[in-house]
């Protein structure tokens, strides 16, 4: 018998990064309320920013999260770079996407291990897993350990990065370090095939709804870092173009901005990188998604977390590969780049875990003067919500609490990072 | 067999940086599992309690409504601990504290201002007395692992009270300022292992100051070293503005108390 009055309000949903409420409102079968609601503290980051030696950008910046510090350091670093005429060297490159690599795995084995499958497992979190799954929990760790190791031995630590600065590094892994990584993450296969066999066996939820879907894009490979704007709907945009494609407005209920393109709202992340970039994804990959059913175009955003999966087997697989071109070539002690010039503007982009990301800068006489950043949280907001309306009515003949737990869900497996999503800079042009 | 101690994370404005670090040190040390029983830790568990003895809080109090909450838990811990430079200090959100608050609101949301609630960051000891803290942006495991070993073990945690100067000198960094660069260490309190010099980055003083630090001089050396007046200030307010406020209001713009 179908339920025609619901009443669903979870506050601060568990498992996930930052404070969001889920409210849905059914009246006769009709849905009358469905938001996501964003209560997070507005932090105020572009403020923050304003009148700050450029120096200082990504450091301040990485603050805004803890899981994609790398993320936001490396898209600040960008921006900076381009505004001020830095070119990074070859080996600055190779080592930031390396060191990308770690963050991205990092961010996806807490989300698909501890955020996502205690649902899938029937845990209310990792803590009672640890007892009945305890080979389970003890490969993430050693999987996060490892993530984090890599990053610590490229800038320092992973939350927040050290070495990381404009125009290149203050520090550098030795022979000895990238040699023993390189050993670790070939050890690693076994825990990395082990993950992919997990998530064949659990069972993600179905439902489908066509979205359109938006990441960064290079033809020569898997794109986290730099690239054109790419639409599953078609379309490439630059990345300097980003405001054509992110079209922010604000709602009363979310200190989050809300973004959308050629639809009324966009995905982003790592089902998004999967769809748009599937041929560029290495091998393994691409035989580790067939293993768990994931094909493009997916359009069932469940889907996201099994994308992740895909992507811990790239990036281990592209990781052992740029630690054997670094061994190969040699790592040197290179003085970063120093700008031509302190005063211009620049856009950096990157794909974080969680989709794309952007920081555009104003620089004047090495300050930094205005600032624009959008989150990829915030651009998933609007899709979140059409998600909900799409999926509500299809579950008004559950129990209330599987309503929600489907609901939550759904939520959790955008793998949102909301205090990240709130802060978002303002354009100023001077 | 004594039942485990209950304890309790939560966090107001914030990264959540200190949290995932307290997951991460799991890694090293996954026996902390079996010597708590944390009932709230709303990031990684879904589990909900509201009977706690120790309660580990990261992120600034950056709102009225964050007073209330900051206060409920007050009431039913026993032992508040600060997670962080955000708790500890104010941190890099108490940044925009030196600006008008009616100008860095209309900069973000403009004419939507009013729609969302803020006043000046604050560490959350302005707001509670707290027991003890976990310093750094974000903390270190180590200490983490320390501060609530003796907290459990009911001692008060010792942390260092000399400057970083010690630890990078134990274990030969070159100092920075004989690489060219600058660097907070010497009014930083010590503990984090010197990461930032040992990984060739100037310490920017996420974990606080010293007690009876010498700003005075450091800002003449900073000056000898090329830092500009604007330069200086800058590096004094990335994490310690919150502090540099409370001490000029104290009518001692150099810090000394």
């Amino acid at each position: 018998m179908a339920t025609a009055n619901v009443k669903i309000d979870v506050h601060h949903i568990t498992r996930v990064e930052g404070h969001g409420n889920i409210v849905v409102d059914v009246k006769n079968g009709q849905l009358k309320q469905c938001d996501l609601e964003i209560p997070e503290t507005p932090r105020f980051f572009e403020a923050m920013l304003r009148g700050r030696p450029y120096m200082e950008s990504s450091h301040i910046t990485s603050r805004i999260c803890g899981i994609c510090a790398i993320g936001h350091a490396t898209a600040s670093l960008r921006a900076t770079e381009k505004a001020l005429g830095v070119e990074p060297t070859e080996q600055t490159v190779l080592l930031r996407k390396l060191n990308f690599h770690g963050e991205m795995l990092d961010s996806h084995i807490l989300h698909a291990y501890m955020l996502v499958a205690p649902d899938l497992l029937g845990a209310p979190s990792v803590v009672p897993l640890a007892k009945a799954a305890p080979e389970v929990v003890l490969r993430a760790l050693r999987m996060k350990k490892l993530a984090g190791d890599l990053c610590a031995a490229l800038c320092g630590r992973h939350t927040h990065p050290i070495a990381m600065t404009v125009g290149g590094f203050t520090h550098f892994p030795s022979r000895a370090d990238l040699e023993g990584l390189r050993q670790r993450l070939i050890d690693s296969r076994p825990d990395v095939d082990a993950t992919v066999e997990l998530y064949q066996k659990l069972k993600l939820p179905a439902f489908e709804r066509d979205t359109e879907f938006i990441a960064l894009s290079k033809p020569d490979e898997y794109c986290y870092i730099d690239g054109v704007i790419k639409s599953t709907d078609g379309g490439t945009w630059p990345i300097e173009d980003y405001r054509q494609v992110t079209n922010e407005t604000l709602v009363k209920h979310s200190s989050a901005k809300r973004c959308r393109n050629q639809r009324e709202s966009y995905m982003v992340g790592a089902l998004a990188r999967f769809n748009v970039n599937f041929d560029q994804l290495h091998p393994k990959a691409k035989s580790a998604a067939a293993a768990i059913n994931l094909r493009p175009k997916c359009v069932n955003p469940y889907m996201n977390t099994a994308a992740q999966v895909v992507e811990i087997v790239h990036c281990v697989e592209d990781a052992i590969r740029l630690c054997d071109v670094l061994l190969a070539r040699g790592v040197s002690w290179e003085e970063p780049v120093q700008p031509g010039r302190l005063s211009g503007e620049g856009t950096g982009a990157c794909d974080v875990p969680r989709g794309t990301l952007f920081h555009n800068y104003v620089i004047q006489d090495g300050l930094v003067s205005g600032a624009n950043c959008i989150i990829p949280t915030g651009q998933n907001l609007n899709n979140i919500e059409a998600d909900m309306r799409a999926l509500v009515p299809t579950l008004l003949d559950k129990r209330p609490e599987e309503i929600t737990l489907s609901l939550e869900m759904l939520v959790r497996a955008y793998d949102p990072c909301i205090s990240c999503s709130t802060h978002l800079l303002h354009v100023e042009y001077v | 067999m004594a039942a485990r101690p209950k304890v309790a994370f939560f966090e107001f404005t914030s990264c959540e940086g200190c949290q995932l670090t307290v997951v991460d040190s799991l890694q090293t040390h996954p026996e902390l599992l079996e010597a708590v029983e944390i009932v709230r830790f709303r990031e990684a568990m879904s589990e909900k309690g509201d009977d706690y003895l120790v309660a580990f809080i990261e992120g600034s109090c950056t709102r009225p409504s964050d007073e209330t909450h900051l206060k409920a838990i007050r009431e039913k811990a026993g032992v508040v601990v600060a997670l962080g430079a955000c708790a500890h200090l104010g941190g890099v959100n108490a940044i925009r504290n030196r600006q008008e608050l009616p100008d860095v609101r209309r900069y973000v949301y403009g004419d939507k201002a009013e729609w969302y609630e803020t006043y000046p960051a604050r560490p959350i000891s302005a707001v509670i007395p707290i027991e003890a803290f976990i310093p750094g942006c974000p903390i270190d495991r180590q200490e983490f692992v320390r501060v609530v070993t003796a907290v459990l073990q009911g001692r008060a945690p010792q942390l260092p009270d000399y400057p970083l100067c010690v630890e990078c000198k134990l274990k030969e960094n070159v100092c920075l300022y004989q690489r060219g660069k600058t660097c907070l260490g010497p009014i930083t309190r010590a503990g984090c292992d010197a990461i930032c010099p040992t990984y060739g980055d100037s310490c920017e003083g996420c974990r606080g100051l010293i007690p009876n630090p010498n700003i005075d001089s450091l800002k003449t050396v900073l000056g000898e070293h090329g830092l500009s007046v604007e330069g200086t200030m800058a590096k004094m307010t990335l994490f310690l503005t919150y502090q540099m406020m409370e001490s000029e209001a104290a009518g001692h713009g150099n810090g000394k108390r």
